[in-house]
């Protein structure tokens, strides 16, 4: 099976993967976030996309301060804490051309963040939406998030009694078009989910397990590196198959879906569990419940559905960037206000 | 009260010298949710028509049915356009209020009210006129759920019989309100008639309050603040807004939503030149307004008190990250539970400096519905060109209120989309660092993404020159020193202080927004009452330019005239102003949640002259 055909040296568009780089990490060794942008940085450098268009957003964090230490090359706003998803609607209605990238931290958007997540949800915006799941806040120093799972515990001995918020589950019961969770760990999935994500119209939400060294990775803990490679519980496997790309991949019938993807990519679903349908709300909330009950991480992609209008459809904007139409497209003629200021007499 | 077998007539009969022409205030008292506001608008919609200055004041409640609600139409003949509290003419439907309402009216007033309240025992110094409202609405209206509103554009008839007011203008100005409704247009004509019928038939004039045409407003336009507002945005391009209701400042963002249905949809596509999102809340609202900003789009929201103080956090990301905005706060009273339907000038301290750090922002403060207009254009002009969020500083009773306005011009000048980076800069300029001082005016380039110039990160304060993060003390002051020298050059740019000097004045006033017509007038009747001339300086933004100061040195005492407690201006201008002219300034200040009036102004100045 292969997922790319390209050089080893120099990508579609001819970059070398040193351009999808970024700064220097700050992060601490080890931790999940800099796993993640490095697949970032592959599925961005194979994929062969055109940094001019990309636009990274974040909110505040340890996982929110890592666009710093990817795709260098490109524009960013680093907003505040739990309201990325408002920076970068606002930033994508302006210009539609825009691939946006949002990473955020499971505070920054199942605690702080959570109205605007929820709402980011609803208007089904097209981004790409990481959050960087720890269950703790990183850079406050390891204090509970709203996703801890119930008894997880702290370095200090301190328990979580309440119960976690889904953020796979919260999203397919909003409407979300694209849900996957994966684990920083798990290269070969995350990457081919990155790349599922950027073929895909509306947005993707992808709940990455990353576990937190510094605060969250001893034993008793829900998120430790060892925990989540004992409970990680793949739903299949996950091939992903660019649009200018031949589908090659055998397959067993029956256990495999072809789902194709806006851009004309395709992503295969093998070995999935007996009739999973990842289009079945229902079905994948049923699941992830399943895995809950058993103490595992349930990741893959849970759910999609390519049908539905993005925001952008819905408010019918038109084709070219709103923030550089010309001032005859967005200055009514003087004949307008004649008529206006007729209208007061 | 019997009816009276002299007839029309009878409104000619009253003695020409004890004619009070154009000149007098009507009071309508009713229960809101009654559809009281189209009757209201009706009547000053015919005034205007007839050419005769006139204002009107909405005073309602946080409520949308049920509770106690005026409107006060002013008839000037002398031009002023400012509130009054004194009114001759009192319709009086509430039976909540009616008592308290028939003693607070001067001797010799016109009580217009409705039968059943009796109020003709409470006092003999006044004219009383009774209708039968609930008599006269049966015969019309056959459904009693429609009736409640019905009944009121009765007062409209009688109004119009009593003050003389030209029938065929209320025809037409009712028109205009309800334009293509034909059902309701037909059923509210009868009730106008049946009024007017009634007065003629049953009421003998003995008041001496009457309305005659005049020729003042054939090139005006009878226009709120909002929609001027509202008209300002799209006509200076906006192409994003974002908003979260909130009364007073809910019809600027619904009233960019009609016109840019109506005049930003491309002909040739179909498609929309604009985004309107009805955001979560404020917070998201001004981060949507930050990202579209940052992305090169003209982007804007309108808010009040509450939603000011929700953004605080998003307001100093913007004056830090250096990204355009337009914020329009159409202010009112305090918090939720306080008087948000009430108008106040409640915001400026706190906007002024809104969120952390040594943030400060530009205001503008609109002193008319005209300038509302004028001035969106000027805050996306503002915001682009310094590259920070601009805060238009209206009012309920600027943004909710008619006023007779100038028609709005047209814009005389393209856009000034700021200091974005092109190639030519680039060449020129041999490299692109997103925060360098270059042209020696603090402000610096930006590029927008989805182009081919370099790009940036776009982070808070912590960064140097070319935006890399950084937390060196040395590049934070730096950054912090230019932040406050781009601050000295907007001095420079905003719109400047309108002044009326004046020769042989001694004292000054300094006022601003929706107390400028009260000013005038106080002007006025501080010359007429005590041969008190006063100069004018009328502050249109903050930061402050040197005129402002220059004016403060001329004229001693200055009166600052504050729609707050604390006069906040006054506190703005001493924080701004050298240390020793503090003591120049006194304070005039209103805060009962209604517009200002120009009695106050003059009282007030009057009392602190006298005890000087
Ligand atoms: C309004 C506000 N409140 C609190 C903070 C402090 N703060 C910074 S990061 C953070 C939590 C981040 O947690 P998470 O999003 O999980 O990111 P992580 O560091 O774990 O990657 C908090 C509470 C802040 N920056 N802003
Ligand atoms: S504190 Fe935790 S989340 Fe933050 S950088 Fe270190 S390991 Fe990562
Ligand atoms: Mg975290």
């Amino acid at each position: 099976m292969s997922t790319t055909t390209t050089s080893p040296k120099l990508n579609r568009i001819g970059l070398p993967l040193a351009a999808y780089k970024g700064g220097k990490t700050t992060l601490c060794a080890g931790c999940g976030h800099n796993a993640i942008s490095e697949r970032i940085i592959e599925a961005f450098f194979e994929l062969g996309v055109d940094l001019q268009w990309v636009a990274k957003f974040s909110g505040i964090g340890c996982s929110s301060k890592s666009p710093a230490y990817f795709l260098g090359g490109t524009h960013a706003f680093n907003g505040v804490h739990g309201r990325m998803p408002a920076v970068a609607t606002g930033a994508l209605l302006a210009n539609r051309r825009l691939i946006g990238l949002g990473v955020s931290g499971d505070g920054d958007t199942a605690s702080i963040g959570i109205g605007q997540f929820v709402h980011l949800v609803r208007r089904n915006v097209p981004l790409i939406y990481i959050v960087e799941n720890n269950g703790v806040y990183g850079l406050t120093k390891g204090q509970f998030s709203a996703t801890a799972d119930l008894g997880s515990m702290l370095r200090n001995g301190v328990v979580n009694d309440l119960p976690p918020i889904d953020i796979c589950a919260l999203s397919i019961e909003l409407g979300a078009t694209f849900v996957a969770r994966s684990f920083s760990g798990d290269k070969k999935q995350l990457l081919a989910l990155l790349k599922a994500a950027l073929s895909h119209r509306g947005l993707a939400v992808l709940d990455v397990i990353s576990p937190c060294v510094a605060f969250n990775d001893h034993e008793g803990s829900t998120k430790s590196y060892k925990y989540v490679k004992e409970h990680d519980e793949p739903l299949g496997d996950v091939h992903f198959i660019p649009s200018y790309e031949e589908i090659s991949v055998d397959y067993e019938p029956g256990t495999t879906r072809d789902i194709r993807l806006h851009d004309g990519s395709h992503l295969l679903l093998s070995k999935l569990p007996e009739d999973y349908d990842p289009t079945d709300k229902m079905a994948a909330l049923r699941t992830l419940e399943e895995a809950r009950k058993k103490g595992e991480h349930l990741t893959g992609l849970i759910y999609i559905n390519t049908n539905s209008k993005d925001f952008i459809e819905l408010l019918n904007l038109t084709d070219e960037p709103l923030a550089t139409l010309p001032v005859e497209k967005v200055r009514p003629p003087k004949e307008a206000l004649d008529e206006i200021n007729e209208s007061f007499r | 009260m019997t009816p009276s077998d002299i007839q029309v007539e009878e409104a000619q009969s009253v003695p020409e010298t004890k004619k009070v022409v154009n000149d007098f205030s009507i009071r309508v008292a009713t229960v809101n949710g009654t559809g009281s506001q189209t009757s209201n608008l009706v009547l000053l919609r015919a005034l205007f028509q007839m050419g005769i200055p006139v204002t009107g004041k909405n005073i309602f409640p946080s409520n949308i049915a049920g509770l106690p609600t005026w409107f006060i139409i002013r008839a000037s003949k002398d031009g002023y356009l400012s509130h009054t509290r004194d009114n001759q003419v009192l319709v009086a439907l509430n039976p909540e209020t009616a008592e308290e309402d028939v003693h607070t009216m001067p001797a010799g007033s016109a009580i217009i009210y409705d039968e059943p309240l009796k109020l003709d025992r409470l006092r003999d110094d006044v004219v009383f006129y009774a209708v039968p409202f609930n008599k006269l609405v049966a015969p019309i209206c056959r459904d009693p759920k429609l009736r409640k509103y019905v009944r009121n554009m009765i007062y409209v008839g009688v109004l119009a019989h009593l003050l003389a007011i030209d029938k065929d203008e209320i025809a037409r100005a009712l028109n205009k309100q309800l334009g293509r409704k034909k059902k309701a247009l037909e059923m509210n004509w009868a009730a106008i008639e049946v009024g007017w019928q009634y007065a003629q038939q049953n009421l003998t004039k003995r008041d001496p309050f009457l309305l005659e045409p005049m020729d003042r407003n054939w090139d005006k336009i009878l226009i709120d603040g909002n929609t001027a507002a509202a008209l300002g945005c799209i006509f200076a391009g906006v192409t994003v807004v974002s908003w979260y209701p909130i009364t007073p400042s809910s019809s600027l963002g619904e009233t960019i939503i009609d016109y840019m249905k109506k005049y930003r949809i491309d002909k040739e596509t179909g498609k929309a030149t604009f985004a309107v999102v009805q955001a979560e809340d404020e917070l998201a609202a001004l981060g949507m307004v930050l990202g579209a900003g940052w992305a090169g789009a003209r982007a804007m929201t309108a808010t009040s008190g509450p939603g000011i103080s929700l953004m605080a956090e998003f307001s100093g990301l913007g004056y830090y990250a250096e990204v355009p905005a337009v914020i329009f706060d159409v202010q009112r009273v305090g918090p939720s539970t306080g008087l948000p339907t009430r108008t106040m000038q409640g915001d400026l301290l706190s906007t002024a400096v809104l969120s952390h750090g040594d943030t400060k922002h530009i205001m503008l403060f609109p002193g008319s519905a005209w300038e509302c207009y004028t001035m969106a254009l000027e805050a996306f002009d503002l915001a682009e060109e310094f590259q920070t969020p601009v805060f238009v500083m209206s009012d309920l009773d600027l943004g909710m209120n008619y006023w007779i306005s100038d028609p709005l011009p047209y814009p005389d000048r393209p856009p000034n989309r700021g200091k974005v980076l092109t190639e030519d800069d680039l060449r020129r300029l041999g490299r692109f660092e997103r925060y360098r001082d270059v042209d020696g005016d603090g402000i610096p380039y930006r590029t927008i993404p989805g182009t081919p110039l370099p790009a940036y990160f776009c982070r808070g304060s912590g960064h140097n020159e070319q935006a890399e993060y950084t937390e060196r003390p040395d590049a934070y002051v730096r950054n912090m020193d230019r932040l406050a020298r781009k601050f000295e050059t907007a001095r420079q740019r905003v719109p400047a202080p309108e002044i009326i000097d004046s020769s042989g004045a001694r004292v000054g006033i300094i006022g601003y927004g929706s107390s400028h017509y009260a000013i005038l007038e106080a002007r006025d009747q501080l010359r007429a009452r005590a041969n008190l001339e006063t100069a004018y300086l009328r502050i249109r933004a903050y930061p402050f330019n040197e005129q402002v100061e220059a004016f403060v040195r001329r004229y001693a005492p200055v009166y600052v005239v504050d729609l707050n407690r604390d006069g906040q201006m006054r506190a703005l201008l001493k924080l701004d102003l050298p240390a020793e002219l503090a003591s120049r300034l006194r304070s005039v200040r209103h805060y009962d949640g209604h517009p200002i009036d120009a009695r106050h102004i003059t009282d007030d100045i009057l009392s602190q002259e006298a005890s000087l």
